[in-house]
C-alpha cells in the first residue's frame, strides 16, 4: 500500500476533468508526491537521531524534539496529498450513480426508453456542482495545510540552532537540527507548488462558473432570438441552438503516463 | 499477503455491498491503511531506540518500555484492520456458494435439455458470475451479521488501545520502578505530541467507519421492514383482486 495505490485509483478521474483538471493532477503527482518519496522523504529521514542537544542529561533531547517539532513536515505533506487527492474521487462516486441509476431505470423501462442522462461523464446538472465543490475543498486543504505549517513552525525558515529549557534539561540548552538548509529547500519547494495548485483550481473553478455562464447567456439570446422570428426558419435555429446549449467538449487528450515514476 | 492483496479481496466482493458500504471500503483504505503505511509507521519506527530512560542501570529502559508499551499502536492497528475487513469475505463466500449452485443448476438443466451449445453455455457461466446478487434472504442475513461483526470489531479494539494505554494521549514523561530499576525513574516516551495526532487521527477515522456501518444496517433493517410491508399490501390487493372476481362470477350466474 503506498503512494501508487492512490494513483491506481485516480487513474479513472482524468476522463472526467477538464485540461485544468489534468495539470492538477499531473503537478500533484510529478512535482509532489514524486519528490516527496524520493527525496524529501530521505532529507527528514534521520531527523531525531541528528537533533543534537548540548546536554548528557537523559530525556532532554528527546523533551526539546517534542517540544520543536510536534508534528513532522513529512507526515503534515503526507496527511495533506492524501486528503487533497481524495476529492476527486467524489466525482467518480457521482457518475457511478449517475450510470446506476441508468442501469436501473432501462431495467425497469426497457432497453428503448427514454435515456435519463444524455452522456452519464459530462459536468452537468449535479455533476457540475460535484466538480466545482471537490475544487472548493482541494484549494481549502492545500490552503488550510499551507498554513498550518506556517503556524506550527513560526515560518518556512529552519534555524540552524534552537535554544530549550523544557524539563529535564538543567538550563538554557543550544540544540542543534540536522540538514536545516536543505529541509528549508524542500519545504519552500513544497510551499511553492502547493500554492501553484491552489492557483490552478482557482483558475479551474473561474473556467466552469465561465463557461456555464456563457452558457446560460447563449441560450438565453438564443430563445428570445427564436420568438421573434417567423415559423419557416425555426427548424434550423434550434438545431444550431441545440448545439450552442451542448457547447464544446473538452479536449480528450490523454493522460501522461506516471505510473513507471511513482513506485 | 499484503495490503493491496487485501484489497483486491475486499473489492471483489464490494460489488454486492450498499453504497455506503463502498464509502465505507474507500475511508478504510485510504484514510486508515494508507495513512497507516505512509506517516504513522514512520512515527513509531524508532519506538525503543529513543524510549530514553535517567539511568545507566543494563536492563532498565527494557523493562520499563515493556512495561508501558505491552503492544504498541501499530500492531494494535494492523490487527485492527485485519479484523475488521474480514467479515466482508463471509459476504464473498456465500456469494461463491450461491455461483456455484447456480451453475450446477444450469449445467443440470442445459444437460436434460440437450441442445445449448458449449458457447452458449460458456455465455450463461460467466454471466452467472458477472451479475450483481441484491441483497434480500440468506444474503440479507449474511451481510447483516458481517456488519455486526465489523462493529464489535472496531469498537473492541478502540476499547482495547484506550484501556492499555489509559487514552488516547501520549505523556511526555513517565516513571517506572520496575526491577532492575534502582528507584524510581524518569523515561521519556519519543515523539509524544505526533504520537497523539496520529493515535486520535485513527480512532477518528475509526468512528466514521462504525458510524458508516450503522447507518450501513439501519438501512438495510428498513429496506426489509419496507419489502416485508409492500410485500404484504400486494398479497392484500391479490386477494381482494380474486375475491372481487369471484363475488362478479356468482353475481352474473345468479
Amino acid at each position: 500500500m503506498n503512494w501508487a495505490f492512490l494513483q491506481g485509483l485516480l487513474s479513472g478521474v482524468n476522463k472526467y476533468s477538464t485540461a485544468f483538471g489534468r495539470v492538477w493532477l499531473s503537478i500533484v503527482f510529478l512535482f509532489r508526491v514524486m519528490v516527496f518519496v524520493v527525496a524529501a522523504e530521505k532529507v527528514w529521514g534521520d531527523e531525531q537521531k541528528d537533533f543534537k542537544c548540548n546536554t548528557a542529561q537523559p530525556g532532554c533531547h528527546n523533551v526539546c524534539y517534542d517540544h520543536f517539532f510536534p508534528v513532522s513536515h513529512v507526515r503534515l505533506w503526507a496527511l495533506q496529498l492524501i486528503f487533497v487527492t481524495c476529492p476527486s474521487l467524489l466525482v467518480v462516486m457521482h457518475v457511478a450513480y449517475r450510470e446506476d441509476r441508468e442501469r436501473k431505470h432501462r431495467l425497469k423501462y426497457g432497453d428503448n426508453c427514454r435515456r435519463l442522462y444524455q452522456n452519464t461523464g459530462k459536468k452537468r446538472g449535479g455533476l457540475w456542482w460535484t466538480y466545482v465543490l471537490t475544487l472548493v475543498f482541494k484549494i481549502a486543504v492545500d490552503a488550510t495545510f499551507v498554513y498550518l505549517l506556517y503556524h506550527i513552525y513560526e515560518g518556512y525558515d529552519f534555524p540552524s540552532l534552537i535554544k530549550c529549557e523544557q524539563k529535564p534539561c538543567p538550563n538554557k540548552v543550544d540544540c542543534f537540527i540536522a540538514r536545516p538548509t536543505e529541509k528549508r529547500i524542500f519545504t519552500i519547494f513544497m510551499v511553492v507548488t502547493s500554492l501553484a495548485c491552489i492557483l490552478l483550481s482557482i483558475f479551474e473553478i473561474l473556467y466552469l462558473v465561465g463557461k456555464r455562464c456563457r452558457e446560460c447567456f447563449t441560450s438565453g439570446h438564443h430563445s428570445r432570438h427564436i420568438d421573434t422570428n417567423t415559423m419557416s426558419s425555426g427548424s434550423n435555429l434550434m438545431e444550431s441552438n441545440s448545439m450552442k446549449t451542448t457547447g464544446k467538449n473538452t479536449p480528450e487528450t490523454p493522460a501522461p503516463s506516471y505510473s513507471v515514476a511513482v513506485s | 499477503m499484503s495490503w493491496p492483496a487485501l484489497y483486491t479481496q475486499l473489492v471483489g466482493a464490494n460489488r454486492h455491498s450498499t453504497s455506503l458500504g463502498k464509502i465505507w471500503l474507500s475511508v478504510l483504505f485510504i484514510f486508515r491503511v494508507m495513512v497507516l503505511v505512509v506517516a504513522a509507521e514512520s512515527v513509531w519506527g524508532d519506538e525503543q531506540s529513543d524510549f530514553v530512560c535517567n539511568t545507566l542501570q543494563p536492563g532498565c529502559e527494557n523493562v520499563c518500555y515493556d512495561q508501558f508499551f505491552p503492544v504498541s499502536h501499530i500492531r494494535l492497528w494492523c490487527l485492527q484492520l485485519v479484523f475488521v475487513s474480514t467479515p466482508t469475505l463471509l459476504v464473498a463466500m456465500y456469494v461463491a456458494y450461491r455461483n456455484h449452485k447456480d451453475k450446477k443448476r444450469l449445467m443440470q438443466s442445459s444437460g436434460r435439455a440437450g441442445f445449448l451449445s458449449n458457447k452458449g453455455q460458456e455465455e450463461e457461466v460467466e454471466a452467472l458470475k458477472k451479475r450483481r446478487l441484491p441483497i434480500a434472504g440468506a444474503l440479507w442475513w449474511t451481510y447483516a451479521c458481517s456488519l455486526l461483526f465489523r462493529l464489535l470489531f472496531e469498537g473492541g479494539f478502540m476499547y482495547a488501545l484506550y484501556v492499555v494505554y489509559d487514552g488516547f494521549q501520549m505523556p511526555r514523561l513517565v516513571q517506572c520502578d520496575q526491577w532492575p530499576c534502582p528507584n524510581l525513574v524518569d523515561c521519556f516516551i519519543s515523539r509524544p505530541t505526533e504520537k497523539t495526532i496520529f493515535t486520535v487521527f485513527m480512532a477518528t477515522a475509526s468512528s466514521i467507519c462504525m458510524v458508516l456501518n450503522m447507518a450501513e444496517l439501519a438501512y438495510l433493517v428498513a429496506k426489509a421492514v419496507t419489502r416485508a410491508l409492500c410485500g404484504q399490501r400486494e398479497r392484500r390487493a391479490s386477494r381482494d383482486r380474486t375475491q372481487s372476481k369471484t363475488n362478479q362470477r356468482s353475481l352474473v350466474s345468479t
